[in-house]
């Protein structure tokens, strides 16, 4: 199973190190990032597998989202399959 | 592998154009809680349900956090109480209670099923549900009530369609101090459906499955933008087919939802319902697409030719995307719950007349429409006879959910909250049908071949 891992928010020192420490707390192994940084936003995507994770992905959801609230960044966690079924007959 | 553009395309959907799943609801058949003693099978209603949909909030909740897409509404939809009361006699509102006391046992906001299917005529338990509507919704809270009143196979019972009329009355009048909420939660169906996961109208039919899972989609605001990108001088085909490719996306969501839900619920999977619902959020109404796809404002002419189009797009598009789709699978035209609706009312452009017209084009009826409160019963019994015909010669669904504003006219709002909006009061033509009306019997069923 894998997850999306979607990152927005300002620019700032450390913020793919710092998503990518948690991912590696949780046993989640990042497969591919993809990330932009527009004028001074950032926007990230990664994908991660999330078969080896030690939480359930609903505390996961939770965790990265606190994580991001205390950083000014928007972190979301959906399971890839939403992303499958909506683009991929 | 799912690409960013792909990513940011779903996630921009949920955000910014409110796509979401407006409801799982879980249809329990209660056939086999039927008991002569009525203190007995409501007791076993009240375990049977508790104990099939113990999990159903819960499940709701984690699919929503692990796919991150809302899930808005948990329901539970149940066997028309007026068979149970056919088998047990006594009062339907310790019924009614036992259903109330359950859905806030499980947590979900609506149960429907309060109902009784009287198209041919009626048994001693629909007649003693119908008569206790008005009591069994001031005294409960999450309980939602139906009533079929024809089908294209049966014709319409005017003697059911006359007592409406003064139900829907009563409702309001009962719940007066509560904005007549009452008549929010009543509807009345031609050719009701047996797997509608909507409130107010949602009963699991006596023909389903003992407990089933289905789903109803939602998204007017991702068919509204995707027209929205259409390029200016596009044409009415391809504006259809963006609609389709849309439908397509926002059904595969509730697919996935109902199949995932049903898994773990360990429960089979119905159907998805492929309707458009709006809600009164900005940016989510089925008018404002109307709108986008050309009209001044909805309720103009050209409004139902357009609803026309989206209501068979949204299908066509809905229908590949699910194994299974049933319920009322089309767009939503409550007045009070669309912004679009509400400001097109406010600016006199969309009347009663013209809804009635839209209703014979789409899902599913005159649904959340505020009338004066002086209005007499027989001329909403006039308004359900008119929207049962329609339903009846076009072999659809139509349905009738007004709420008269007690102590309001024409002019004034009905302030609801939530998810049910605000209604303006609107004009009703109040020429009298009562003689027509008090004939009573049956309107024959309509011819279905001969069709030249």
């Amino acid at each position: 199973m894998r997850a999306v891992i979607t990152v927005t928010g300002k620019d700032t020192v450390g913020i793919l190190a710092r998503v990518s420490t948690m991912c590696a707390k949780y046993q989640a192994n990042v497969i591919e990032v993809s990330q932009t940084v527009l004028q001074d936003m950032f926007a990230m995507i990664m994908m991660v597998d999330i078969d080896q994770i030690n939480c359930e992905l609903h505390e996961l959801v939770d965790i990265m989202r606190t994580e991001g609230e205390k950083n000014g960044l928007v972190i979301q966690v959906m399971h890839e399959d939403l992303f499958n079924s909506m683009h991929r007959i | 592998m799912i690409n960013s553009k792909e990513v940011l395309e779903t996630i921009h959907m949920i955000q910014d154009q409110h796509l979401d799943i407006r409801t799982i609801t879980m249809g329990i058949s209660l056939l086999d809680c039927a008991d002569p003693d009525i203190e007995k099978s409501c007791d076993k209603v009240y375990a049977k349900i508790t104990r099939l949909a113990r999990d159903l909030v819960k499940t709701g909740v984690d699919i929503e956090k692990e796919y991150g897409i809302p899930i808005i509404n948990k329901r539970i939809s149940v066997t028309p109480i007026s068979v149970l009361v056919a088998a047990s006699g006594g009062d339907p509102v310790l019924y009614a209670k036992t259903l109330d006391r359950a859905a806030k046992t499980v947590g979900v906001n609506f149960i429907g099923g309060y109902s009784a299917l009287v198209q041919k005529g009626f048994t001693a338990g629909d007649r003693a549900l119908i008569e206790s509507i008005p009591r069994a919704l001031k005294e409960t809270e999450h309980v939602c009530s139906s009533v079929n009143i024809g089908s294209t196979k049966a014709g319409i019972n005017m003697d059911a369609v006359a007592w409406m009329g003064d139900i829907i009355r009563q409702c309001a009048e009962e719940t007066a101090d509560q904005n007549c909420f009452g008549a929010a939660k009543l509807v009345v169906f031609c050719n009701a459906v047996d797997d509608n996961p909507f409130m107010a109208g949602a009963f699991h039919g006596v023909g389903e499955g003992d407990v089933v899972l289905n789903v109803g989609v939602s998204g007017p605001g991702v068919v509204r933008a995707a027209v929205a990108g259409a390029p200016e001088d596009a044409d009415l085909t391809q504006i259809a087919e963006i609609i389709k490719k849309t439908a397509f996306k926002i059904t595969r969501m509730g697919q996935l939802v109902g199949t995932v839900a049903s898994e773990r619920l360990g429960v089979p999977f119905g159907i998805v319902d492929l309707s458009l619902a709006p809600t009164p959020a900005i940016g989510d109404s089925v008018a404002h697409i109307l709108e986008e796809i050309g009209l001044e404002s909805c309720g103009g002419y050209g409004t139902t030719a357009a609803l026309a189009m989206l209501n068979d797009a949204v299908k066509k598009g809905g229908v590949m995307a699910s194994s299974r789709v049933g319920g009322l699978s089309g767009a939503f035209i409550p007045v009070s719950e669309d912004a679009g609706m509400i400001s097109a009312v406010r600016e006199g452009s969309l009347g009663l007349e013209k809804l009635e017209a839209m209703t014979a084009v789409c899902s599913v009826g005159l649904d959340m429409i505020v009338i004066p409160g002086d209005t007499p019963s027989e001329v909403i019994a006039g308004i359900i006879a008119d929207e049962a015909a329609i339903g009846m010669v076009n072999s659809k669904t139509t349905a009738v959910r007004v709420i008269p504003a007690i102590g309001k006219r024409e002019g004034e709002e009905l302030e609801f909250g939530g998810l049910f909006g605000t209604g303006p009061v609107m004009s009703v033509n109040t020429f009298s049908p009562s003689k027509f009306i008090k004939r009573g019997g049956q309107i024959p069923a309509p011819l279905q071949s001969l069709k030249n």
